[in-house]
This record gives structure tokens, C-alpha cells and sequence, in this order.
């Protein structure tokens, strides 16, 4: 029997569909059987950032309406097996997703997954209730913006009515330099007014885009800074304990020996 | 009327005359024996309205019966009712002095959106977040940071404060004042409170120890008691 995982946020463009392809596909590396559902009726970009979006034939309103069997709406992933992907509809009304509908199709998959990974649309309206419904436990992304704070505030709120383990926080778009400077929220700062319990901390890291744009999760490729802190998050929800990412940049031998000689970096 | 008992007493006192009133007999008996009192009374011209205290003992009236006495006392203009005083109070009257005077403590965030509203103080130990509201009748104290907003004698009670282990609210009402953290970013405020100031007829934030000099009688039940 899986777990059923919703990635929310309130607010839009904090990163949502990025954590969601990530986070399913380091789990996915663990040899972990992963689903993923996109609930962002007619505005779906998973299958993009995954690069699945030309294998759609079926899409989940069309589960929803019994067009479809399920089995024959999921989307196996190009790189391995252990991942799926249930995509949104893109032409369908949002009214034609409904909550049974959603329970259903997430009971039925935690049947044959360990984890479902629902990626929520932005706002609090019937498309968040819906992402909601049926899952088991919450991950809600923020950036240290003061208004994507205050969104996922006011998310941990809602979440508290839902019969859902309290949700853990994932900050991303972290830049370290304007954190130092004070420009930008610091961690902390976002634990205190949250108070909700840090599952990991994602750098402003511009090898995501790049990656997204590829239809590569960034989780994929080796070293980027961002690869390892989504597997880092992974690890963390299997119950490993890993210490959070240092932000300092680090600068390498290299950088010593031209700093010893004086050479500009 | 000739009984040997009677049932209304009159005492004159140095605040204007004490009306006892027998709690054995029946109301309508008392009706007709003040109506008869009342019109043996001639006023002079230009005598000054006289307050009235009507002591009860252990009768109770209800609204309808309060009514009915204050429009026979107060009809020949000559007197006015101050206050009516009865041993015994119903019992909705002295649930909701319970709960207006109770603390009441809560334990958990009020987050972005949500709304936290009750009769009497509230004890919150837990934090109030930017766009979190707390409302009361009575005072607000926090055990915790007051980032949201708050507004503390809801009713009209301008006497009521809100204190907080640390404050930098979005707006501090109290009764029908409200006051709004600067446009300029502030530092918040630990150990601080926020009552409205008569003089300045605004709400002030000062330190929690003029609590003691300002608002002698915050200790909620007896002066609720005592202001009815």
C-alpha cells in the first residue's frame, strides 16, 4: 500500500511542477515504484518538464469521465520503469475533475505504487481541494519571498482542516548571497513563521531551467547543486537523515592556487 | 392596602431615594401599591429628576418587568431609575459573565486567513502570522508573536489591552480605534502592549508594566461583576 504525496504552494511560479518531477524521479532512482499526477487541468506542464508530453493519448479527465481505463492513461517513463506519469487534461473544464473522482484514482494507484506524487495547481479553489483529496501526507513549497511565505501560511492553514499529516516545507529558489545580504528572507526566519518541519532547501540553480527545458529532471544529471539537494528531499521522505546542503559556493582547488597567486577570479 | 406589612419601603439617601421592595408579594400587588405611592407625591415646579435604586431582595425581574416598573416610576418625570439591585440572577445572565470574564486559554497558530473569535480574554500561546486575525471581547494576550491582527474589545470595551511576547502586528483595534504598523520597516516590539490612551485618544504600545498602574483592574471577573 503507497503514500499518497501532494506538493502544494498557493502561489504560482514558486516551483511546484519542477519539485513534483524531481522529487518522483529521485524517489524513482531508489528503485521506489513512483506515480505521478497532474492535477493543473488546462494548464499542464509536468509531462513538459518530464519530456513525456508527446506519449499522451489519454489524460486523467478522461479517467475521471470513464473514456478510460487508468492503467491505459499512465504514462511509463522513457528512462526507467519504476516511474509513471498521469497527465492533466489540457482542452478539458477544471469542473470535470471532482473530488471522488481524484480519490478513487489515487486509491486504486497506491494499490501498485509506494508513491503517488500529486503536483496541485496554484490557489485555493476547487483545483487545490481537489489535488488534496485523497493524500496522505503534504509537502508545501515557498520562496524566501515574503509573499510566497504568506501563501503557503495561509496553505498550512487550509491543510490543517484535511484529514492529512501535518505537511512539511521545502524552500526553494534559494539565493544564498542575497540571503547573506539580507535582501531575502533567511531560513529561519521562514521556519519561525511557518513552524512547520523542513524536509529540504533547493539554490537558485539555473541548470533547473536549462534541464526543464531539455525534458531532463534535474535529479538525472550528476552533480548540479540542485540535482543533489531533490535527491537529498528524497532521501529524507525514505527516513534517511541528511544533514541540509551548505549554500556556500565551493570553490575548489583551482580557485586556492589562482587566489595564491594573486590572479583575479 | 391596609395590610400591616407593606410591601414597598421608600429611604431617602444623601444619592437620591432607595425603593425596597417586598419579594414575597406579587408583582401586580407592587404595580398597584407604587402607582398609589407615586400619586399621593406631588412635585414642586423645578425639583431636580431624583435617581432612584430599586433593591429587589431575592426577586427576579425579567426585561418586560424592568420595563414596565421604569415607565410607572419615571412617568411623572420626577424620578428616574439608577440601578436595580437583585440577590438573584438568571441563569443566562451569569453564563454569559462566566464566559465574558473567563480566560480562555488557546494553544495553536493562527495562520494566514484564519480567524480566532471569543467572548471574554483570550490567553493565545501560539503565534498570530501576517494576514491572522484574533477578535475578543475582552483583552488579548500572547504567548508568542503578534504579526497578524488583533482586535480586542469588540463590543466597545475601550478599556481592554492587548499584550504580547513580541509584536509587529499588521493593526492593533481596540474597541473602535485602530492603529497600523508604520510604511517604514519597524523593528517589532518584545514584552509590550497596546491599550488606547484617553489623552492622546489614540492606541498607544508601552511596556507591559504600566499594565499595573494603568489597567488596575484587568483581573477579569470582578470588575465585570462589579460594571454588571
Amino acid at each position: 500500500m503507497g503514500e499518497a504525496i501532494v506538493i502544494t504552494s498557493g502561489k504560482g511560479g514558486v516551483g511546484k511542477t519542477t519539485t513534483t518531477a524531481n522529487i518522483g524521479t529521485a524517489l524513482a532512482l531508489m528503485e521506489k515504484k513512483v506515480c505521478l499526477i497532474d492535477t493543473d487541468i488546462g494548464l499542464r506542464n509536468l509531462d513538459v518538464i518530464m519530456g513525456l508530453e508527446n506519449r499522451i493519448i489519454y489524460d486523467i479527465v478522461d479517467v475521471i469521465e470513464q473514456r478510460c481505463k487508468l492503467k491505459q492513461a499512465l504514462i511509463k517513463d522513457k528512462r526507467f520503469d519504476y516511474l509513471s506519469l498521469l497527465p492533466a487534461a489540457q482542452t478539458s473544464d477544471k469542473a470535470a475533475v471532482t473530488k471522488d473522482g481524484m480519490e478513487t484514482i489515487v486509491s486504486e494507484l497506491k494499490q501498485e505504487y509506494d508513491y503517488i506524487i500529486i503536483d496541485c495547481p496554484a490557489g485555493i479553489e476547487q483545483g487545490f481541494q481537489n489535488a488534496v483529496t485523497g493524500a496522505d501526507k503534504a509537502i508545501v513549497i515557498t520562496t524566501p519571498e515574503k509573499s510566497s511565505v504568506r501563501d503557503a501560511d495561509r496553505i498550512v492553514g487550509l491543510l490543517e482542516n484535511e484529514s492529512i499529516d501535518p505537511p512539511k516545507l521545502v524552500i526553494n529558489r534559494i539565493r544564498n548571497h542575497m540571503m547573506k545580504n539580507g535582501d531575502m528572507l533567511d531560513i529561519d526566519d521562514i521556519i519561525q513563521i511557518l513552524s512547520i518541519d523542513l524536509i529540504g532547501i533547493v539554490v537558485d540553480d539555473d541548470e533547473v531551467i536549462k534541464a526543464s527545458n531539455n525534458g531532463e529532471p534535474i535529479a538525472l544529471q550528476g552533480n548540479s547543486k540542485a540535482s543533489i539537494a531533490y535527491r537529498n528531499i528524497a532521501r529524507r521522505m525514505l527516513g534517511e537523515t541528511v544533514p541540509l546542503q551548505s549554500l556556500e559556493d565551493e570553490k575548489g582547488m583551482f580557485y586556492k592556487v589562482k587566489k595564491f597567486f594573486g590572479m583575479r577570479t | 392596602m391596609l395590610d400591616s406589612k407593606q410591601m414597598i419601603t421608600i429611604k431617602g439617601t444623601k444619592d437620591g431615594l432607595t425603593l425596597f421592595i417586598d419579594d414575597h408579594s406579587s408583582f401586580e400587588a407592587i404595580l398597584d401599591e407604587l402607582s398609589d405611592k407615586l400619586s399621593e407625591y406631588k412635585p414642586k415646579k423645578d425639583e431636580p429628576v431624583v435617581p432612584v435604586t430599586v433593591k429587589l431582595g431575592d426577586r427576579y425581574l425579567n426585561d418586560r418587568q424592568k420595563k414596565q416598573l421604569n415607565e410607572l416610576i419615571s412617568a411623572k418625570n420626577c424620578f428616574t431609575i439608577h440601578a436595580f439591585d437583585s440577590n438573584v440572577v438568571h441563569r443566562d445572565e451569569a453564563l454569559t459573565w462566566k464566559e465574558e470574564s473567563e480566560i480562555r486559554v488557546v494553544n495553536r497558530i493562527v495562520r494566514s486567513g484564519q480567524v480566532l473569535e471569543y467572548v471574554g480574554d483570550l490567553l493565545l500561546v501560539g503565534d498570530v502570522n501576517p494576514g491572522g486575525k484574533v477578535i475578543t471581547t475582552g483583552n488579548i494576550f500572547i504567548m508568542g508573536n503578534l504579526l497578524g491582527i488583533a482586535h480586542a474589545g469588540v463590543n466597545g470595551d475601550r478599556d481592554a489591552v492587548i499584550a504580547a511576547s513580541y509584536m509587529k502586528p499588521n493593526q492593533l483595534r481596540i474597541a473602535d480605534y485602530i492603529s497600523r504598523a508604520p510604511d517604514y520597516d519597524s523593528e517589532g516590539v518584545y514584552m509590550e502592549c497596546g491599550l488606547i490612551d484617553k489623552e492622546q485618544d489614540k492606541i498607544v504600545i508601552d511596556r507591559l508594566q504600566v499594565l499595573s498602574r494603568k489597567r488596575k483592574d484587568i483581573s477579569g471577573f470582578e470588575r465585570r461583576m462589579l460594571n454588571g
